[in-house]
């Protein structure tokens, strides 16, 4: 596996007179995958990629691709693309001089280069716009031509900055399935800057959540939302209901979370390593919490209610696959809940102001610590 | 949606009047046989003798022929050197001492010509006595103080050119292989063309017009166009200076209608482009 690896950078760190962007961030990046870095505005994941391509000098660390300390290659040397989220095609230039250009400074001789820019063109399916302008395209085909320039120089890492982000939606899912067709094809190691969790969740096969210039968390997709390891993940990433709570009791395989605001107890599965009376968070996604108009017959007979509890319909927003309840519970608290609409009957339905339960399986709650 | 009346018409015609008309007066009056500025010889006008006496005014002829070499060498030089500062000022991000460079690029545009002049005037001595160089007042110092405060207007074109510009346009090209010279050749440059274009066109102008401070740096047989005029307006206005005058009026308005035609030209066609990608979008 470890032969594996195409990137590594180790303890970087970038700061800006008394502003610490990057803050020691370590990562091993594999040979052919796609990596998104994910983050809000602010989170470094940007000065991150532009100390990839050379752009910022690092303050300090290394970052080493396939086994070469990239500390004093100047960016125009460096065996590493990237794609710019204005695209930064030249307005001056066509199509076809624009994916030349990286070829030129090869030195590669006029029909290589022609054959060259011919094959990305027919890749990206471009091929009939050769001679247009960068301003006579719209702006799906420019993105197009942004990846097939930075493509054309097979590079051994392509950086891309929110390279969906200046896309309509309809667009944007199209072209989602596109780029993944075409990194299959090149074998090309992509990495990925978004702030879009959408457009990291679909394109990424591991991706890393940032933070105030540090990596919280490195996983796939699934682990990441599945098994949030703190608090701004879970909260990053898709949406989600916080509990605070104090540990009542800690058993081999259970965990029972005494909660003030939600009214019960929380049971959980998770094992994570915690002292009575310790306060955490139990992170519960809306999709996974059940909502009845009648209390679950298994815990209505128990003593104490158990992952339980009551509280009255405040506001549904209907999004025609899905809706989003929000619940008032007895203690104020706001909870989120989305049920799917999985019949046609919408006489059935949950309406405002009723008086529901929610529950939830032990299998449901993440335990957090932080 | 209708306007009231004749009276924004009337309006107009005042305002246009007001403005144009000393220079209609002026190319009228070139057409004037009499030698008296401002009587009008009907019998005789119009004419254009006083256009065929401008050719064999040697005077005249040599100040124009400085005055365009001047314009010319000046304006070259004041768009390289603007060029770099504003390349400068647009691109190489907040180094030390920008704020004092961008000050004292821009400072000669408020400055005072008088006292523009006169720093170059003392400038010229002072060197001449020190190194020998400049040799006396004349082509060389005109130029070079033709050069100093046409390079401001340029290096404001320029950097206002870039600004518009993403500055990851030049990244990208580094990006992709090429080093800092090239894409300074190949991205940088052919972006503000149209910068230098209209930054060379305006230090023309500047150069050509200039009086002030030619005055100052001007030694004895180095007299530009504006000079000369200026000297026979003091003798006394005569009907050739009108016609030269006119002759410069009209290659100005030309050059203005031929530029408005041409930019009207690229809008229109940049606009259908746009409507052309946006029909296309996939």
């Amino acid at each position: 596996m470890n032969d594996q690896v195409c990137l590594k950078i180790e303890n970087i760190t970038k700061r800006f007179d008394d502003f610490t962007a990057v803050d020691n961030v370590s990562l091993d990046v594999q040979r052919g995958e796609i990596f998104c870095l994910l983050g809000g505005s602010g989170s470094g994941k940007t000065t991150l990629l532009r100390m990839l391509a050379g752009f910022e000098k690092p303050t300090s660390g290394r970052i080493v691709l396939d086994g070469v300390d990239l500390a004093d290659v100047p960016p125009f040397e460096r065996p590493v693309n990237m794609m710019f989220q204005s695209y930064a095609l030249f307005p001056h230039m066509t199509v076809e001089k624009n994916i030349a250009f990286g070829l030129e400074q090869e030195r590669l001789g006029r029909d290589e280069i022609h054959r060259r820019v011919g094959e990305i063109l027919a890749i990206v399916k471009m091929g009939n716009y050769a001679k247009r302008k960068p301003h006579q395209l719209s702006g799906g085909q420019r993105q197009r031509i942004a990846l097939a320039r930075s493509l054309v120089k097979r590079p051994r890492l392509l950086l891309l900055d929110e390279p969906l982000g200046a896309l309509d939606r309809k667009l944007r899912e199209h072209t989602q399935f596109e780029l993944l067709n075409i990194q299959k094809q090149m074998g090309v190691t992509f990495i990925v800057v978004t702030h879009d969790q959408e457009e990291a969740m679909t394109l990424s096969t591991r991706m890393g959540v940032m933070d105030h210039g540090r990596i919280v968390q490195v996983g796939s997709p699934s682990d990441i939302y599945e098994f949030p390891a703190t608090r701004f993940v879970a909260d990053f990433i898709g949406s989600v209901n916080l509990f605070e709570g104090q540990v009542q009791e800690v058993s081999a395989s259970r965990l029972r979370i005494r909660s003030e605001e939600l009214g019960c107890v929380i049971c959980a599965d998770r094992e994570v390593a915690c002292t009575p009376e310790a306060k955490v968070w139990a992170a519960v996604r809306p999709e996974k919490i059940d909502m009845t108009r009648t209390p679950p017959a298994a815990v209505a007979a128990g003593a104490g209610p158990e992952n339980l509890c009551r509280g009255v319909v405040r506001e549904i927003a209907y999004m025609g696959d899905a809706s989003v309840y929000l619940v008032t519970l007895d203690s104020g608290r706001v909870v989120r809940v989305t049920l799917p609409n999985d019949t046609r009957d919408t006489e059935s339905r949950i309406a405002r102001d009723e008086t529901v339960y929610l529950s939830w399986t032990t299998g449901s709650p993440v335990v957090l610590t932080e | 949606m209708k306007r009231s009346g004749a009276f924004p018409w009337v309006m107009m015609v005042l305002g246009l009047l007001f403005l144009y008309a000393p220079i209609i007066s002026m190319m009228v009056f070139s057409l004037n046989n009499s030698r008296l500025v401002t009587v009008w010889d009907a019998a005789h006008s119009p004419t254009l003798k006083w256009y065929g006496e401008l050719l064999q005014n040697d005077e005249i002829l040599d100040a124009a022929w400085l005055s365009i070499r001047i314009a010319i060498i000046a304006s070259t030089g004041a768009v390289i050197l603007g060029t770099l500062t504003g390349v400068a000022l647009a691109r190489f991000g907040p180094f030390r001492g920008r704020t004092l460079m961008v000050g004292m690029t821009t400072a000669p545009l408020v400055m005072p010509e008088v006292i523009t002049g006169l720093a170059l005037l003392l400038l010229f001595i002072t060197l001449q006595q020190a190194i020998g160089w400049p040799h006396g007042a004349g082509f060389i110092t005109i130029t070079l103080a033709h050069i100093t405060f046409c390079t401001t207007y340029v290096a404001v074109v320029v950097q206002s050119r870039l600004a518009g510009f993403d500055e990851s346009l030049e990244e990208a090209a580094m990006d992709l292989g090429a080093r800092p010279p090239t894409v300074f050749l190949r991205v940088t440059l052919p972006l503000v063309v149209p910068a230098l274009v209209s930054g060379w066109l305006l230090s023309f102008t500047l150069s050509w017009d200039d009086l002030v401070i030619t005055q100052f740096v001007a030694g004895p047989g180095s007299s530009t166009l504006p000079m000369v005029i200026f000297s026979k307006v003091r003798l006394g206005v005569s009907p050739d200076v009108n016609a030269l005058a006119t002759l410069m009026v009209l290659l100005v308005a030309t050059g203005i209608v031929v530029s408005a035609i041409w930019m009207n030209w690229q809008n229109r066609r940049r606009e259908r482009d746009a409507q052309l990608a946006a029909a296309a979008n996939l």
